[in-house]
C-alpha cells in the first residue's frame, strides 16, 4: 500500500451556529490527485482550508505526513510542506513576480538569495512565465497570475498542493493554461487536493472524486464512477446542473 | 485702519523663528507618534488579549480627552507625582507625541485592515509567521494607503501644537502673544501668525500630494 500523506479523522468545523463540516473522514495517499466537488456552501473550501489550518477545526484531527496539526508555532513547519493556490491568486502586489517567488524560501527555509532566484526561475520556466519575472502582478492576466501563484507555492518544494477553485475567477479562455500546469504537476506525482468543477481535469488526472454534501462525504469513487454512474440522487442532480 | 508695516517687518523674523520651533515640535511629535502608533495599531489587531486591551484603553483615553488637558496633565500634574519640575520642551513633545500616537494607531489599524485578508492567508500558507507576513507583506502595502491620512495628522498636529503656548513654550503662537503684549498690535500680528500657519499647511499638503503620487506610480 502507498504511504498516507493526509489523514483526516472525524473533522468538525462550525462558524458560530453554522455547522459546516460534520465529521469528515478522509485519507489521501502520496501522489494521489483528489478532486472535491459539491454545491456551494457544502464545506469544500472549508475542508481544504482545514488541511493547512487556515481554518482551525472545531473537532477532529488533520495529519499531514504523520504530523498532527496544532494551532501553535509548529503549524509553520507543516505549512512549509503544504502549498496552497487560491481562487483569487493572492499574489503580493507590491513585489515583482520573481520577488513573490523568492520571499518565502528565503524567509522561511533560509535559502540563500542566489539559490532562491535560481529555483524561482526554474519554476517560472515550468509554468511558462519566465519572460515575466520582472513584471508586477497587476500587469498580468488572471491566468498568468494564477500560474505565478502555483510557481510561488512550488518554490517551497511542498509535499502536498491544495487548490481552492483555482480556475473559478478566470475568464474561460485562460482556464486551460492553468489546468495544463496542474496536469503536468499531477503527472509528475505531486499529491494534490483540488476543489474544482472542471470535469475534464478531474477525468484526465483525478484518481478519486469526492462529492461533499452538507458537511460530509456523500459519495466517492473514480471520476467515471462519480460523473457517469453516480448512485446518490443528490450527486446526480448536482452534476446535471454543472455538466 | 492703518496697518503698522514697520512693526510687521520687524516682528516677522521673530515669528519665523517661532514657526521653525512649531515645525520642530510637530515633526518630533509625529515622528514619535509614528513609532507609538505603529506598535499600538498592530497591538489592536494582534491576538494577545492583554495587549489588545491596553492598546484600546490608550487610544480611548487619548481620543476621549482634549489635547490641552493632556498638556496640563504632563506639565502640571506629573510633577505632583515625580516631585520635580517638567521642562516645557519635554512636556510639549511628550504630550503631543502621546496624543498623535493614538490617532496614528487608528490610521495604522485602518490601513492594515484595508488590505485583503487573502494576503495574510497567502503569507501564512507559505509557512511565514504572523510577524513575518506583517512585516514583508501587509505593512508595505498598508503604508502606501496611510500616507494621505498621515499627512492630515501632520497638518492637524502643526496647528494643534499652538496649544503648547499655554505652558509658556515659545512656538509660533506664543511668540505672537509676546509681541502683542509688548506692542498691542493684535491685528497685524495675528494676521501674520495665521498667514505663516497657512503657508506651512499648504506646503505640507503639497509635499504629501507629491509623496502620494510617487508611491502610486511605483
Amino acid at each position: 500500500m502507498t504511504k498516507e500523506m493526509i489523514k483526516i479523522t472525524n473533522l468538525h468545523k462550525s462558524f458560530g451556529n453554522l455547522h459546516v463540516l460534520r465529521g469528515v473522514n478522509l485519507t489521501i495517499a502520496e501522489q494521489e490527485v483528489l478532486v472535491i466537488i459539491g454545491p456551494s456552501g457544502c464545506g469544500k473550501s472549508t475542508l481544504l482550508r482545514c488541511m493547512n489550518f487556515l481554518e482551525e477545526p472545531t473537532g477532529g484531527t488533520v495529519a499531514i505526513d504523520g504530523v498532527v496539526l496544532k494551532n501553535d508555532s509548529s503549524i509553520n513547519d507543516v505549512r512549509k510542506e503544504v502549498g496552497m493556490v487560491f481562487q483569487r491568486f493572492n499574489l503580493f502586489p507590491h513585489m515583482t513576480v520573481l520577488e513573490n517567488l523568492m520571499l518565502a524560501p528565503m524567509k522561511v527555509r533560509g535559502v540563500k538569495k542566489e539559490e532562491a532566484e535560481a529555483t524561482a526561475k526554474k519554476y517560472l520556466e515550468k509554468v511558462g512565465m519566465a519572460d515575466k519575472a520582472g513584471a508586477y502582478p497587476e500587469q498580468l492576466s488572471g491566468g498568468q497570475q494564477q500560474r505565478v501563484a502555483i510557481a510561488r507555492a512550488l518554490c517551497m518544494k511542498p509535499k502536498v498542493m491544495l487548490f481552492d477553485e483555482p480556475t473559478s475567477a478566470l475568464d474561460p479562455e485562460m482556464i486551460n493554461e492553468v489546468l495544463d500546469v496542474m496536469k503536468t504537476l499531477a503527472h509528475e506525482g505531486m499529491t494534490m487536493i483540488v476543489v474544482t468543477h472542471e470535469m475534464g481535469f478531474a477525468r484526465e488526472v483525478g484518481d478519486r472524486v469526492i462529492f461533499l454534501y452538507e458537511g460530509n462525504i456523500l459519495e466517492e469513487g473514480t471520476p467515471d464512477d462519480i460523473f457517469f454512474h453516480a448512485k446518490e440522487e443528490r450527486t446526480k442532480s448536482f452534476l446535471s446542473k454543472i455538466l | 485702519m492703518d496697518l503698522n508695516f514697520d512693526l510687521i517687518a520687524s516682528s516677522f523674523p521673530l515669528l519665523l523663528a517661532g514657526a521653525a520651533i512649531t515645525v520642530e515640535i510637530t515633526a518630533l511629535s509625529v515622528g514619535f507618534g509614528l513609532l507609538i502608533g505603529c506598535m499600538v495599531g498592530i497591538a489592536r489587531l494582534c491576538n494577545v488579549k492583554a495587549l489588545r486591551y491596553l492598546a484600546n484603553i490608550y487610544v480611548d483615553f487619548i481620543r476621549g480627552t482634549p489635547l490641552l488637558v493632556q498638556i496640563f496633565l504632563v506639565y502640571f500634574a506629573l510633577p505632583g507625582i515625580t516631585g520635580s519640575r517638567v521642562d516645557p520642551f519635554f512636556a510639549a513633545i511628550s504630550a503631543c507625541s502621546i496624543n498623535s500616537g493614538a490617532y496614528i494607531a487608528e490610521i495604522f489599524r485602518a490601513g492594515i485592515q484595508s488590505i485583503d485578508p487573502g494576503q495574510m492567508e497567502a503569507g501564512r500558507s507559505l509557512g511565514m509567521t504572523w510577524a513575518q507576513t506583517m512585516r514583508y507583506i501587509i505593512m508595505p502595502q498598508a503604508f502606501k494607503r496611510i500616507i494621505p491620512p498621515l499627512g492630515n495628522e501632520f497638518i492637524a498636529m502643526l496647528k494643534d501644537s499652538s496649544l503648547v503656548s499655554v505652558i509658556g513654550f515659545e512656538e509660533l503662537t506664543r511668540r505672537g502673544q509676546l509681541i502683542i503684549a509688548r506692542t498691542y498690535a493684535s491685528f497685524e500680528i495675528w494676521m501674520c501668525v495665521a498667514l505663516i500657519y497657512l503657508v506651512m499647511v499648504f506646503m505640507v499638503a503639497r509635499f504629501v500630494a507629491v509623496l502620494e503620487r510617487k508611491f502610486e506610480t511605483k
